[in-house]
């Protein structure tokens, strides 16, 4: 009970600071200071201490399972394991954003002691911008999200947490999401101040660019848990399903990868300012536009939280005014110099990376209009439509292979101009080697095989170029690193989509069935009975023609608060292919749904992407 | 030279972990190709494929029956718009009214590389 | 100048994507299909609960001026509710009620009957759902008031209301 208290009064005070912050900031501003007045290092540690121990109120109440608290109720039971009482703290909407405010506060707070070379006016404004946001997510939790409502009477009991939520890899998915996803909003309020002061130069870029390597590598990461917690969890055996709220942290990553390539030529060759910032603006934008489709209830979602149409009205209202003080901003300090002027050669690294935006965005607004045009055409034209994996693949995959051609060649190119000849003739029969041989290993396929050839080529040449790139070592190894990942990653995903097995059954306890060259056993059941859930577990033997088996073993949990049947896969991952199993009750009978599949270099998909981030994790430790 | 040879013996590695592994294959490809383009009325996040529910279920055995009375794919979407309306089908129409749907980020595309021709060749 | 216009645009653009979101907020995001008057149900056969016997619906329907087919299952919850209704229905009216048992075991679907009353002249069987989706059902109970043409004149979601019966009483007037 008095944790509740803590935590709002402490709320409460951030939220007094946070203006005075904002008031304070502007304040200093205007004098002209030397140095940043000690008393603002105070108040945003300050800021950050309430949130800090507004949060540790609600772990707290989650852990006593204080069921006065509403959203302890509404989210946790006492039968509940300890370690997803507490993760279950940001399982839900008002404990997530209590982790909006501590990404957002945290940042802010490190941001003024790591840019202690920068302009004092410009780490002012920074404040100030941040401010306006913190401000605004205070207010937010206060007026409509608050996390420390009383219940009375206090029911004996909560009504407990999704078991599908119980799950260790979607209790860190959020804060390390949230530290990519919150962590941009620094970026943009750094943007928006560089642009009032001019500041947007070489020095800046290669100050913000740690900033943005941050914020890309929490967010690769944090989208790459959420997409292994949906394979290992969710037992369809598939790891993104184009939906929105998938899409929605698509989209400022995609922003954010094309601002860490921007910000490289703007620090070496002082060019792409606007690019800069309008990607600076937009990656957080997107951030924001996220937070209002998922939490709004505008979109339709197995994913989304507990939907309120006022919450929604709030996020934006927000939104746009953060869009309107951007375009104000813009409009008002938007520099006369025309750097623009400079020329761009063809066949140089910065135009390259302009190709690479253009590519980038292009992709970003397939994910932004596919994912909203239901909504716009529900609103004008009252027909409701769906819009999923078919329009995503089929707008996305053909202009892949030419993405990752340029990828290939991008990264070689010297900065201003380079010359024609660097197109050797070499490169163009390795490309068409690759092409050939991506061509033989899909020809047994019936599939698009004209499109899944050129991608096959294109990211073999990619592989290839990356790996001759790293043995070199002269060359930027994180970026060899990265690119090398992210052909990695197209390969795995289109072998593994072209050379999957599935097996789809009804099938009773002790039957066997045959499915291409192997015996899939169906021997027994086991019940046990567990903390929170009835756990039933089969026991199947795959047999293969070479008489190497494998025992799998799929579960069923029928928990009892609150009463949901879940099935957990069972998932043997090696180098090569994963082997999955689920199983599901048939109602009412003893017989159940078996669903077995074989699915090639899955375990590469997750080692890609990890590679992807690891080059963005030794650019950002890379000395000057 | 050199570098053509370990380029090859690396072709040959990668042809030959490919070995073990046959062409992509289902025990009832249509149907899973037809049910994962649909959308399951009851659980609406998920794709008939995917949903347990007593309606995906029913779906999965209509679809079967009217793959054996041997109805096209596109029979069998255009039967359940007729029933449930468009909404069902995850890959929408290319008709006026989501022309913008299809054409936007092409147009956008364009137009972003006409942006680039004009900074790269004039000026 | 043209930094102006370019800003006016810039400016209204956002605000028309601002409304159309505002006035998305209200729309409910579950999907319920549109409900298409006047349309004609599809002929289908089943077999009979009791008998066994094979029924088409044509002939059940061509016999009476109105006809509701009630699609319930002794498993669904909200089936039960309703039922005290259809059994009113069906004694203050001699409305033609057919049960389609959806997804069910005969078993239990007796043992409902024998404890809540049997309000439907044919029972009608939906073993493995197939029949709900050719009436364009998706889930139960449903319910569908049909003419001797099986055109649908009017249907219900979700258990049957007092305030159903009495428009479905209003009608086969």
């Amino acid at each position: 009970m008095i944790s509740s208290h803590i935590g709002y009064y402490s709320l409460l005070l951030g939220f007094v600071i946070s203006i005075s912050l904002l008031v304070y900031s502007i304040f200093c501003f205007k004098k002209n200071n030397q140095n940043i007045n000690q008393n603002i290092f105070s108040f945003l540690f300050l800021q950050f201490f309430t949130v800090v121990i507004s949060f540790i109120s609600l772990v707290y109440s989650f852990i006593i399972s204080d069921f006065s608290n509403v959203t302890v109720y509404n989210n946790s039971h006492s039968t509940k394991p300890i370690f997803y009482k507490i993760t279950g703290t940001w399982g839900n909407h008002e404990g997530s954003l209590l982790l909006w405010l501590l990404v957002l506060t945290l940042f802010i707070f490190l941001f003024i002691i790591f840019s202690k070379k920068q302009p004092t006016k410009y780490r002012l404004l920074s404040i100030f911008f941040q401010q306006i946001i913190i401000s605004g997510f205070f207010l937010f939790l206060l007026l409509t999200s608050n996390p420390f409502n009383f219940l009375f009477p206090v029911p004996n009991e909560g009504l407990g947490l999704n078991p599908i939520l119980q799950d260790p890899a979607l209790a860190i998915h959020p804060p390390i999401l949230y530290l990519g996803y919150v962590g941009s909003s620094i970026i943009f309020s750094a943007s928006l101040a560089s642009l009032v002061q001019n500041n947007i130069n070489k020095e800046w870029a290669i100050h913000i660019k740690k900033w943005i390597q941050a914020a890309w590598f929490f967010l690769t990461i944090g989208i790459l848990l959420g997409s292994i917690w949906a394979y290992y969890e969710l037992g369809w055996g598939g790891f993104w399903f184009w939906d929105p709220v998938e899409n929605v942290s698509l989209m400022p990553w995609l922003c954010l990868t094309a601002l860490l390539h921007t910000v490289i030529v703007l620090e070496k060759r002082n060019l792409l300012k606007s690019w800069t910032l309008i990607l600076s603006i937009a990656t957080f934008t997107f951030s924001m536009i996220g937070t209002f489709l998922v939490r709004s209830g505008i979109l339709n979602s197995v994913h989304t939280f507990a939907n309120d149409p006022e919450r929604g009205m709030f996020i934006l209202l927000f939104l746009f005014s953060l869009i309107i003080l951007s375009i104000i901003l813009f409009f008002i300090y938007q520099s006369k110099e025309n750097s623009s002027q400079k020329k761009f050669f063809l066949v140089s690294k910065e135009t390259s990376i302009l190709i690479n935006n253009w590519f980038m965005m292009y992709f970003l607004s397939v994910v932004l209009i596919g994912t909203t045009y239901p909504i716009f055409l529900e609103v004008i034209v009252n027909e409701k439509i769906s819009v999923g994996p078919p329009f995503f693949n089929k707008l996305l995959i053909p202009f892949l292979g030419l993405f990752l051609i340029f990828m290939a060649i991008g990264p070689k190119l010297n900065w201003i101009k380079d010359n024609y000849k660097k197109i050797k003739y070499s490169r163009i029969v390795y490309f068409i080697i690759c092409l050939l041989i991506s061509f033989y290993l899909i020809k047994k396929t019936s599939s698009e095989i004209l499109f899944t050839s050129i991608l096959g080529g294109a990211s073999l040449y990619l592989l290839f170029a990356t790996i001759k790139e790293f043995l070199n070592k002269k060359y930027n190894t994180p970026q060899a690193i990265s690119h090398f990942g992210f052909s990695l990653f197209i390969l795995s995903i289109l072998f593994n989509s072209l050379f999957s097995n599935e097996f789809s059954a009804n099938m009773k306890i002790g039957q066997e069935l045959i499915y291409e060259k192997e015996q899939i056993k169906f021997l027994k059941i086991k019940t046990f009975d567990k903390e929170n859930y009835k756990s039933v577990i089969a026991n199947f033997e795959i047999t293969d023609e070479k008489n190497n088996v494998i025992s799998l073993y799929p579960e069923i949990r029928i928990y009892n608060q609150p009463k949901i049947l879940t099935s957990e896969a069972d998932i043997i991952s090696t180098a090569f292919f994963d082997k999955f199993i689920v199983i599901n009750l048939l109602k009412g009978e003893e017989i159940f749904n078996v669903r077995y599949q074989t699915k090639p270099f899955m375990i590469w998909i997750w080692i890609s992407v990890c590679l992807i981030s690891i080059g963005g994790m030794l650019s950002l430790f890379k000395r000057h | 030279m050199m570098r053509i040879i370990k380029f090859i013996l690396l072709i040959f590695i990668i042809i030959l972990s490919f070995q073990e592994i046959s062409s992509a294959n289902s025990s009832s490809p249509l149907i899973d190709k037809i049910s994962k383009n649909l959308r399951c009325l009851i659980c609406q996040g998920q794709s008939v494929y995917d949903s347990q529910s007593d309606f995906a279920l029913s779906m999965k055995t209509l679809i079967n029956k009217k793959l054996e009375e041997g109805k096209s794919e596109k029979q069998i979407y255009d039967y359940l718009k007729n029933q449930y309306g468009e909404w069902i089908v995850y890959d929408p129409e290319f008709d006026k009214k989501n022309l913008l749907l299809w054409t936007f980020p092409l147009i956008l595309f364009i137009f972003g590389g006409l942006l680039i021709y004009r900074k790269v060749f004039i000026n | 100048m043209k930094k102006n216009i370019f800003y006016l645009i810039l400016l209204l653009f956002f605000t028309f994507i601002f409304t159309v979101f505002y006035i998305g907020l209200d729309k409910p995001n579950f999907y319920t299909p549109k409900e298409v008057k006047n349309k004609s149900l599809e002929e289908f056969t089943s077999t009979e609960l009791f008998s066994n016997e094979q029924f088409n619906s044509n002939d059940i329907i061509e016999n009476n001026k109105f006809t509701l087919v009630n699609i319930w299952a002794s498993w669904c919850v909200p089936c039960r509710l309703e039922h005290s209704l259809l059994m009113d229905l069906s004694e203050k009216t001699n409305l033609n009620i057919v049960g389609l048992n959806y997804k069910d075991k005969k078993n239990n679907a007796i043992k409902l009957l024998n404890e809540l009353g049997n309000p439907f002249s044919k029972i009608l069987t939906d073993p493995d759902g197939i029949i709900s989706i050719s009436l364009g059902a998706y889930g139960v109970p449903e319910t569908f008031l049909l003419n001797n043409k099986s055109k649908v004149i009017r249907k219900y979601i979700g258990p049957l209301t007092k305030d159903n019966i009495l428009e479905i009483i209003k009608i086969i007037q």
